[in-house]
């Protein structure tokens, strides 16, 4: 049987619309430090943290390779360091993959983006399309994820106001989560009353634009309570990317997401997953997305995402406590913030937002335009 | 920014990302450019094992690998509107002013709708199911862009 890998510290910046006078290393950092403390490793040969796995695009960087030019906050120097350039939670995948082979003990993860950098969001996500077919017609993230709203909200009961719901309750959740200190609160009258921005999805809707970085420590069974006394288990993950053309998808469909949870639920031995979590962080980039994700997820019933925010399903399944993305974190960073912030529930760390007694929980992440490829992992503690 | 922060010896270097580069469409994406253009034809590949005609044409089929590099078919300049949204945000990669239609367009004989331009038609007035034509453009880009947009046709 494979060795069980858990996690063992957190941290984390706070998520803010621009830190200009931050270096990508320095936010690193700063996740790093606390990391170290927490633990009390090192980057020792014997003992210490036998792999870096930094989570970084690019793109948002504007350099090749950024991980190049922090191997020093990495721990990097003459060390073995690998790089994720996909949305981050894949690197909870590798550190557990490298864990499990056998080849390390413990494991370094540290993501970070600062989506300020650029002039726009929109202009980088323009970038993943190809130059014939999807680029010259001005495709990005946002205006893929305009369609499939509009294909969700004709294949549900979901609404503009419910939609409205989901926002201003983003804010309130933000106001608990003290990395979000800037996040807007939005009475759902004034999301209503937003403009759009790619209809159906509307200025409010949208995640906001923000910089920081996130980290987590990875190691085997015995070294993880050695080092901390409530390892979070990493019990299951699954992923699945659906295909690159819109067009050759069911917008509506959650395909991908579907098959990533059976996956992650199977190998986490889950066979009726509603009801099964103590708390559930999704990555919400935009408001359609947190409804139609928990259809995906088997935890709401399929075409009812409205019936469920009606009802107050967000509050009673304890879903994004954190404020979930719409309360601002990178795209880059989305599922990796939300499996530390399951992490912070059940190691009890979650200050004025924690959740009493949570054993298990969900993380989820997504990327690529409107839902390409989704990552789902299941945590819990002993 | 913590309101003590001390800006002083504090500098920003604007940059700007910029790189021309050369990309290869592939045999089959180039015949589907080269055939768009001199043509005015929009060419699909049909997967017999999977029964569907896909567009933009690829040279293998995601579902069962099989490939479809000889396999072309000619679908219609006409289609319908099977989903769109309405781009509101200016910016500068997109095609045209702000407010626009990206529609997604399927094509006569096409299993897979393609994401196209609707112009000629105001926003509000966009439904799904109607029927659209290709306007095909006066100067070539060798891109998609060679059907310049659709336009809302009798059905």
């Amino acid at each position: 049987m494979a060795r069980r890998v858990g996690i063992c510290a957190v941290a984390q910046t706070t998520y803010q619309r621009d830190k200009w006078h931050e270096r990508f290393q320095g936010m690193a950092l700063e996740v790093l430090e606390p990391l170290l403390e927490k633990t009390g490793l090192d980057f020792s040969e014997e003992r210490g943290i036998g792999m870096s796995i930094s989570v970084s695009d690019d793109v948002f960087d504007a350099r090749t390779i950024s991980d190049n030019a922090m191997t020093d906050v990495l721990g990097a120097h003459m060390r073995c360091e690998e790089k994720v350039a996909q949305e981050g939670i894949q690197a909870l995948y590798y550190g557990l993959a490298a864990i499990q082979s056998g080849h390390v003990d413990v494991v370094l993860v540290l993501g970070h983006c600062k989506e300020s950098q650029g002039q726009s969001r929109n202009m980088v996500t323009h970038l993943a399309f190809d130059p014939f077919y999807t680029r010259p017609v001005g495709l990005d993230f946002t205006a893929a994820a305009g369609m499939q709203a509009q294909a969700y909200a004709a294949a549900s009961d979901v609404t503009d106001d419910h939609l409205a719901e989901v926002v201003a309750r983003a804010g309130r959740m933000a106001r608990m989560n003290p990395a979000t200190p800037e996040t807007a609160v939005f009475s759902p009258e004034e999301v209503l009353a937003s403009p759009m921005l790619a209809d159906p999805i509307r200025a409010h809707h949208a995640y906001p634009v923000s910089d920081g970085a996130v980290g987590l420590i990875l190691a085997a069974e015995d070294r993880a309570r050695d080092i901390c006394t409530h390892p979070v288990w990493i019990t299951g993950v699954g992923n699945c990317m659906d295909s690159f053309f819109l067009g050759d998808r069911d917008l509506a469909s959650n395909f991908a997401l579907k098959k990533a949870a059976a996956r992650a639920y199977r190998r986490a031995g889950i066979d009726t997953p509603r009801d099964t979590f103590d708390v559930i962080e999704i990555s919400d980039q935009f408001a359609y997305q947190q409804p139609m994700w928990m259809e995906g997820l088997g935890l709401v019933e399929e075409g009812r995402g409205g019936a469920w925010i009606a009802g107050g399903g967000p509050d009673a399944m304890k879903v994004n406590r954190s404020g979930g993305m719409l309360a601002g974190n990178p795209l880059l960073l989305g599922g990796l913030v939300r499996a530390a912030e399951v992490s912070l529930q059940l190691m009890g760390q979650a200050g004025d937002r924690q959740v009493a007694d949570a054993r298990r929980g969900l993380a989820h992440g997504v990327m690529g335009p409107a839902g390409q490829f989704h990552s789902v992992a299941i945590l819990e503690r002993d | 920014m913590p309101s003590d922060f001390d800006t002083s010896d504090c500098y920003t270097i604007p940059g700007k990302l910029a790189l021309p580069y050369t990309y290869f469409a592939g045999r089959v994406g180039s015949r589907f450019i080269t055939t768009l253009r001199d043509r005015h034809k929009i060419m699909g590949v049909r997967c017999d094992h999977c029964d569907m005609v896909l567009v933009p044409p690829r040279q293998t089929c995601e579902r069962c690998l099989r490939d479809l590099s000889d396999q072309w078919c000619e679908v219609g300049t006409r289609g319908q509107v099977e989903n769109y949204t309405v781009v509101r945000y200016p910016d500068r990669h997109q095609p045209r002013p702000v407010p626009f239609v990206l529609a997604m367009i399927r094509l006569e004989g096409a299993d897979t709708p393609i994401v196209h331009l609707l112009e000629e038609i105001a926003p509000e007035q966009v439904v799904i199911g109607m029927a659209v034509e290709a306007v095909f453009a006066e100067t070539t880009t060798a891109t998609i862009r060679d059907i310049d947009h659709f336009k809302p046709c009798d059905s």
